[in-house]
């Protein structure tokens, strides 16, 4: 019951922030319905006890990434720049885009009995409170089952670091000469 | 009785602590955080030699409730061109990210809210740093160069800080094995020793990392008065003012928690397995009756009868706190009180510690230039963290597979971690000075 009510209060606190993201015309304001979204995801997770995916959408989403957002928000006038670029296709993309999504989450609904293993609804979910605790579970599984994947995804976050450092200083060094 | 007020009595029954210590830290912290702008105020006045405030109340003991009183009538004013929305919003997702985050927080083996969350720290530490995006969209909602500035300059604070920090605390993490908060003061008390001595370098970069991050002196560029008057907070005023310093100093007893928790040994007395320093488990009672009756002696020297009677009131007041600490001792049905009373005590004075440390630079180190606190940030505080977190793994490898001694382990790879340091300070001073000749030769070129 308290499950329940949980889920469809950070549920619509997702979706409606996400439209009101979409519907701002003010970018900050925009920036800030998306940190509710992601706020309200993490709600999500931990109503779903993945009490560790919580706290690093708290820490990666809202503590880092939505600051550097707002923080690029504050440095350049967006106002004026989306004006000068406007992109000349976007309504037919959109569109496309959209009626696209709709299709595949629409076959998704219909066919959700017939896929394997029951598809979307999970007959006998297990005890919430009988569950391993979360964080252990995701370390063990990342540092055995899935060591490669882990590896190659930090490698890749480690040249696109290096990446970025050499082109900031590169474009340091020609301001100066 | 009815089933109603039944399930009411069941509920409070299961929840009293937690709904005590949250009624505790929503109403006591903010009366708390006022105590420490008047110690901060009077170790500045020591330490200039002045008297600081004295009007208010005996030594200016009330002078903190005259400050709020104050600030609640004052008028609130919402600059012009503002984004009315987010300005009047802003100072509470401070506050409110700082009293959540002490929602995980043990105060004391006992006193907590939260139940043992499992990623208790890291709940900590995430839920506090959202507190950074009030102070950004207050700045940014000002309309206003001063606060837009100080608030793009917190920003970039926090960004570099925050990652030294957390690498800083990973090396207590390591040592601990575990994200729950009990369980990490466990592991120092199983272990016989507070993290701090194991990884003396992780708490170092976790001390400087902290002060960053609560935007004090000497990392205080956010608000730096003499360059953007009062930086982020510069439009506001009265009660939402007010907000954000209690924001501001409810983060910093958070940042003193954690350190306590993770380096310090948290509500852990000095020496907590050593059978003959028992004594000591009545040092809180005797502590606080101490300072009761240093009062009453002062008493008798004070110039007005009204504070007179307020130091006999601090006096009682010293006396009841210290009774209550020694009433466990003499009812044996409350026995077991003693360790959550005393905890709480050390805990307490070990944050008081921490916050006094704080001050202390304050007023000792003059403010950092904005890209002296940069370079320090990202070439030398981040590389020295990296390299400890690195240095404590390799430790523990040594321990766990080649049998070596624990703290031999440590001290060789401490010396490793504090050589890298030196190094990295090396380089620096090197790039700084050749900078400056640099800028030495295009001066002269101009003056000839």
């Amino acid at each position: 019951m308290l499950d329940s009510i949980l889920f469809y209060f950070f549920a619509g606190a997702a979706v409606l922030s996400a439209a009101l993201m979409v519907t701002r015309r003010n970018v900050m304001h925009s920036a800030i319905f998306l940190v509710t979204t992601l706020l309200a995801i993490a709600g999500i997770f931990l109503q779903l006890r993945a009490e560790f995916l919580f706290i690093a959408q708290i820490i990666v989403y809202v503590g880092g990434i939505m600051v550097l957002f707002i923080f690029v928000i504050m440095l350049v006038r967006l106002d004026v720049a989306i004006h000068q670029i406007r992109f000349r296709m976007q309504r037919l993309v959109a569109f496309l885009v959209t009626v696209a999504l709709g299709l595949e989450l629409t076959v998704i609904l219909l066919l959700a009995g017939r896929l394997p293993g029951g598809g979307l609804f999970v007959p006998k979910s297990a005890d919430a409170d009988r569950l391993p605790p979360n964080s252990e579970e995701l370390a063990k599984s990342l540092f055995s089952s899935y060591l490669l994947p882990f590896e190659i995804a930090s490698v890749l976050l480690l040249v696109a670091m290096v990446g970025s450092v050499v082109m900031a200083k590169n474009r340091k060094r020609t301001d100066e000469s | 009785m009815s089933p109603t007020a039944q399930a009411l009595l069941q509920f409070l029954q299961t929840w009293w602590v937690e709904l005590v210590c949250g009624v505790v830290i929503v109403a006591v912290v903010p009366l708390i955080a006022g105590y420490v702008v008047l110690l901060e105020r009077k170790l500045m006045a020591d330490m200039q030699a002045r008297l600081g405030p004295m009007r208010v109340g005996p030594h200016g003991l009330l002078q903190p409730i005259a400050d709020a009183v104050k600030l609640l009538i004052k008028e609130d004013i919402v600059p012009r061109d503002s984004d009315a929305l987010i300005f009047w919003f802003a100072p509470v997702i401070s506050m409110v990210a700082a009293l959540t985050s002490m929602g995980a927080l043990y105060f004391g083996p006992s006193f907590r809210v939260a139940q043992d969350i499992n990623v208790g720290i890291l709940f900590v530490i995430g839920v506090s740093s959202l507190g950074f995006l009030g102070i950004i969209l207050g700045g940014w909602a000002s309309n206003s160069h001063y606060s837009i500035i100080g608030a793009i300059r917190s920003t970039a604070q926090l960004v570099s800080y925050e990652t030294a920090g957390g690498l800083a605390i990973i090396s207590a993490l390591l040592l601990s094995g575990t994200l729950r908060i009990h369980a990490i003061v466990d592991a120092q008390s199983s272990n016989h020793v507070w993290f701090i001595f194991l990884a003396p370098v992780g708490f170092f970069t976790y001390l400087v990392a902290s002060i960053a991050e609560t935007n004090r002196a000497p990392f205080d560029l956010p608000e730096a008065e003499s360059e953007l008057v009062a930086g982020y907070m510069t439009e506001y005023s009265g009660f939402r003012w007010a907000l954000y310093f209690l924001g501001e100093y409810s983060n910093m007893i958070v940042v003193a928690s954690v350190a306590t928790t993770l380096f310090l040994g948290g509500w852990l007395r000095p020496f907590p397995n050593v059978h003959w320093l028992n004594w000591l488990d009545f040092l809180p009672a005797l502590l606080i009756a101490l300072v009761g009756a240093y009062c009453v002696y002062r008493a008798g020297k004070q110039p007005v009868k009204v504070q007179v009677w307020f130091m006999w009131a601090v006096a009682f007041a010293c006396f009841a706190v210290a009774l209550i600490f020694l009433v466990p001792w003499i009812v044996a049905p409350l026995r077991s009180a003693i360790s959550g009373l005393n905890g709480a005590f050390w805990f307490l004075l070990k944050v008081s510690a921490y916050i006094y440390i704080f001050m202390w630079l304050r007023f000792t180190l003059p403010r950092y230039r904005f890209d002296q606190l940069m370079h320090l940030g990202w070439y030398i505080l981040i590389p020295l963290a990296i390299v400890n977190v690195f240095s404590v793994g390799v430790a523990m490898l040594f321990e766990s597979e080649f049998g070596w001694n624990r703290w031999l382990a440590l001290i060789v790879t401490t010396a490793f971690t504090l050589a890298v340091s030196l190094y990295l300070v090396h380089v620096h001073d090197k790039r700084a000075a050749a900078a400056t000749s640099a800028t030495a030769a295009t001066s002269d070129s101009y003056a000839g």
